[in-house]
């Protein structure tokens, strides 16, 4: 079976500082694939990449599709989501806004019955709904960051570092969500997280992400286990 | 005291004018953060081109209809062409580049038609109309319900349509617009087609007030800003009631106040720039990221 | 010692210039002296303290206008108002510094906007000193019997001298403690305070400094024309100062000078080519330049002596002399040199 999403060689960075150094991983039809690693590693720099905000060298291939230095709107179009760094939520929009912005690109005339099965799946961002999206608080706004993505129906969605700034009552309950959503729409999920033990309980494989490579790869209940992993990302 | 009125409701239709142009600004400065210095010119330039299809049998109506699709389509360009290569660069070279336009539009102008002034047909006709004792000329009366017209069909625009939506959303957040799969690009054109076709309006009301020449809109480009910056930059509401303000104070300073006159008129703008600047640079409506621009 | 060699030919080609060149053209090079010292000036402030100004052309006018009146009302000698017009310059552009400390960028270029807008109308709004519409005529310099020079001569290098020391003294004061403050404030106004610098002292000596040099070239552009009235400082002067200052380079003293033959030569020349075409032609090439060469001219040859540098080096960095940089504001007074740290 060819993976959803193939990646080889990627390189990227800014300017004269290179930030990725040749990252090759797989993502799988239906999985949920962790990126893990320390700060400045490159995750952020590597989901950039993928959606096409940074400029990448190597291939990316996405459905057999070379992706690879196509714009972010056109990647976006293609079926990759991402919910960013910081959530990108438009602060000065309404929930609801925020969730028909997701699906401007799309041409099909289901909008609204995805936006209602949305607030039936997240009931909170369905009370605020006309509420300035900037008012909500840091759990909400992941909530809707993680909603205006998948108003994309992407067959892939990136996600970087949701569990930033939230508490871990909050964010277990994301994570949760996220999964069953992920099941349901069977959508394939590469999460990038600095937060590794709650990673490996929802991800079906991951990669460790260290200085621009990948240093260690496996299952989740593989990584769980491996002492390198449990020292360092661990705390254990 | 009738005198008084006329001269107030006078001041909103001039302000009306200012308005339409700061409106042009602002849709402008709202959506990529440039102030497009060449605003005023891109404004003069579509009205002599009003003024050649009626030159050439139009019917003014036909014309001004016309010429608000080549507004567009010109605005359109100009972003796509001039200015696209250099967005998110320096703020002074973008000033230098929309400067740079208006030394080029103006040349341009005058290079097809000459420097020469001519006239341009009213569109509402002459002749007053009596409301409450008060002489009303129907040219301010058909000037305000454009603008009001105007405000209407914008916030209808922004609030109801798709392309509205995701104007508001690139102006707030290109990048993540982008993620969600908007193009950017063509969006930014179809903002500053709005915007070029905002100013032919109001270029199209004010030359018959004034002559129409390739300086026409110089000094209204000033009474704009002075709209815009006494609105708030990002504030279309603001832009529309800066201008009726200043309209207002412009035409009462001019007739009653001796020393400004008619030739100092223009200080009356500048007064009120420096004084919102000095104290409250956000404007009566603009959010508190304007000052920090 | 190396350095000398290029300014000396300079200089001696400068002073070479009105012995070979027609009457008409030397005037014209008198003029570019004058509008580069003013140039100058707007660079210091746009350039080293980032502030934008639109309204360059006002104390330019105020110098003229200054030298204009001390002239014929008052019958000073011509040079002596060289440095009445700087004084006023400076107290001018220190009052307008005041309030313009608290503007940003665009409604700093707003604001002054609005004073370029206003000048020829407050120029005749006091015609009784000004002469109003009709404008002042002014005896110009002429050349004293025992220098056995024509008048274009003498009046060019009288304005080459007066340049020269304007350009020294900008020179100086960029490359000392000033402009490094300056620069500091420009890129990052929170570090520089941290540091220790003021910049509210900083941006208005700033605003003050660039107004006397205005001014200065304001007098020498009266010697050099004879004649001011309102209609000579419209908008398109601020406009044209703020194109020479980008065009010759941000943040640099030598840009000032290409600025300078590029408002006078490129309108003449444009005319040559077709009289209505030339303010077309005029805007194209400043928009060409944007595009382009965004670190004006300077920076252009910048790079060229850094790639003619390539050959003996292992990097390329061009050298940055005046504190000044290649490539706009964000470029000028960086780390000359600065390592690329490993991802």
């Amino acid at each position: 079976m060819s993976a959803l999403l193939e990646v080889e060689d990627l390189e990227a960075g800014y300017g004269a500082v290179t930030v990725l150094r040749g990252v090759s991983l797989q993502v799988g039809d239906g999985q949920v694939v962790g990126v893990l690693g320390p700060n400045g590693a490159g995750k952020t720099t590597m989901l950039r990449a993928l959606s096409g905000v940074v400029r990448p060298r190597g291939h990316v291939r996405f459905a057999g599709d070379d992706v690879a230095g196509k714009r972010p709107e056109a990647i976006a179009r293609l079926g990759i989501a991402q919910v960013p760094e910081g959530r990108g939520t438009f602060t000065g929009l309404t929930v609801r806004e925020n969730l028909q912005v997701g699906a401007l690109s799309r041409r099909d005339g289901d909008v609204a019955a995805d936006i209602d099965r949305c607030f039936e799946r997240f009931p909170v961002l369905g009370e605020r709904e006309d509420q300035a999206a900037g008012s909500l608080s840091g759990g909400e706004q992941q909530m809707l960051a993680v909603a205006r993505a998948l108003m994309l129906r992407p067959k892939l969605l990136l996600l970087d570092e949701p569990s930033l700034g939230l508490a871990p009552k909050i964010t277990a309950q994301l994570f949760s969500d996220l999964s069953t959503v992920a099941r349901d729409e069977g959508t394939t999920v590469l999460l990038v997280e600095q937060n590794a033990s709650l990673a490996l309980k929802f991800a079906d494989y991951a990669y460790v992400l260290e200085a621009g490579q990948i240093a260690l790869s496996g299952t989740a209940s593989e990584l769980a286990d491996d002492d390198q992993m449990r020292r360092s990302y661990l705390g254990v | 005291m009738a005198e008084f009125i006329e001269t107030v409701v006078d001041g909103i239709a001039t302000g009306s004018l200012y308005g339409a142009l700061a409106l042009a600004l602002v849709l402008i400065f709202r959506t990529t953060g440039i102030v497009n210095f060449a605003q005023g010119e891109m404004a003069m330039f579509t009205t002599f081109l009003a003024w050649g299809l009626v030159e050439a049998g139009l019917p003014i109506g036909l014309a001004f209809l016309a010429t608000l699709g080549l507004a567009f389509v010109i605005g359109a360009l100009i972003e796509r062409v001039i200015i696209r290569p250099v967005e998110g660069g320096e703020t002074l070279t973008l000033v230098i580049l929309t400067l740079g336009l208006f030394i080029f539009i103006n040349s341009a102008a005058g290079w097809v038609w000459g420097f020469n002034n001519r006239a341009f047909p009213n569109l509402f006709g002459e002749g007053n109309v009596d409301i409450g004792g008060v002489s009303i000329s129907v040219e301010s009366v058909g000037i305000v319900a454009v603008l009001l017209a105007l405000v209407g069909v914008l916030f209808l625009f922004f609030q109801r349509t798709k392309v509205g939506l995701a104007m508001r959303a690139v102006s707030m957040n290109p990048e993540s617009s982008r993620l969600a799969g908007i193009s950017v690009g063509r969006t930014l054109m179809i903002g500053w087609g709005v915007a070029a076709l905002a100013g032919a309006l109001a270029g199209m009301l004010i030359a018959p007030r004034l002559f129409l020449d390739v300086n026409f809109m110089g000094a209204v480009l000033i009474y704009s800003f002075a709209a815009a910056t006494l609105g708030g930059f990002d504030s279309p509401l603001g832009a529309v009631i800066g201008g009726w303000i200043i309209g207002v104070v412009e035409n009462l300073a001019g007739t009653y106040v001796d020393w400004i006159g008619n030739d100092l008129k223009i200080l009356v703008p500048l007064l009120i720039i420096l004084a919102v600047l000095m104290v409250r640079p956000t404007g009566l409506f603009g959010s508190p990221e304007v000052s920090r621009a | 010692m190396k350095r000398v060699v290029p300014y000396a030919v300079l200089a001696a080609v400068l002073v070479a210039v009105p012995f070979f060149f027609s009457s008409y053209r030397v005037g014209q090079f008198t003029l570019v002296g004058a509008y580069a010292v003013a140039v100058l000036g707007l660079n210091l402030l746009v350039g080293y303290s980032g502030q934008i100004s639109l309204g360059h052309g006002a104390s330019f006018a105020l110098g003229a206008y200054v030298s204009a009146i001390l002239i014929t009302d008052a019958g000073f000698p011509a040079f002596a108002t060289v440095p009445v017009a700087a004084v006023v310059g400076f107290g001018a552009g220190f009052l307008l510094g005041l309030p313009a400390l608290r503007l940003r960028g665009l409604y700093l270029a707003i604001l002054t906007l609005g004073l370029a807008v206003a000048t020829p109308q407050l120029i005749k709004r006091f015609d009784g000193l000004t002469g109003g519409t009709q404008g002042l005529n002014v005896d110009q310099p002429t050349a004293p019997a025992w220098t056995g020079l024509a008048d274009d001569q003498f009046l060019y290098l009288a304005t080459l001298a007066f340049s020269v020391v304007m350009f020294v003294l900008a020179a100086r004061l960029v490359r000392g403690r000033v402009g490094r403050a300056l620069i500091a404030i420009r890129d990052n106004e929170t570090a520089a305070r941290a540091q220790g610098v003021d910049p509210a002292r900083y941006k208005t000596l700033a605003f003050a400094t660039g107004s006397l040099y205005a001014g200065v070239g304001g007098a020498l552009y009266v010697f050099s024309i004879g004649f001011v009235a309102p209609e000579s400082f419209t908008l398109v002067v601020s406009f044209s100062f703020l194109a020479a200052v980008v065009v010759g380079g941000l943040a640099t003293i030598g840009g000032a000078v290409f600025g300078a033959l590029f408002i006078e030569f490129v309108p003449v020349y444009a005319g040559d080519v077709d009289e209505a075409l030339a303010g077309v032609i005029y805007g194209a090439v400043l928009i060409a330049f944007m595009y382009a060469l965004p670190g004006g001219v300077m920076g252009a040859l910048r790079k060229l002596r850094g790639k003619a540098n390539q050959f003996g080096r292992g990097r390329g960095h061009a050298q940055q002399t005046d504190g000044g940089g290649a490539g706009g504001i964000a470029d000028a007074g960086g780390e000359p040199g600065g390592g690329v740290r490993a991802g």
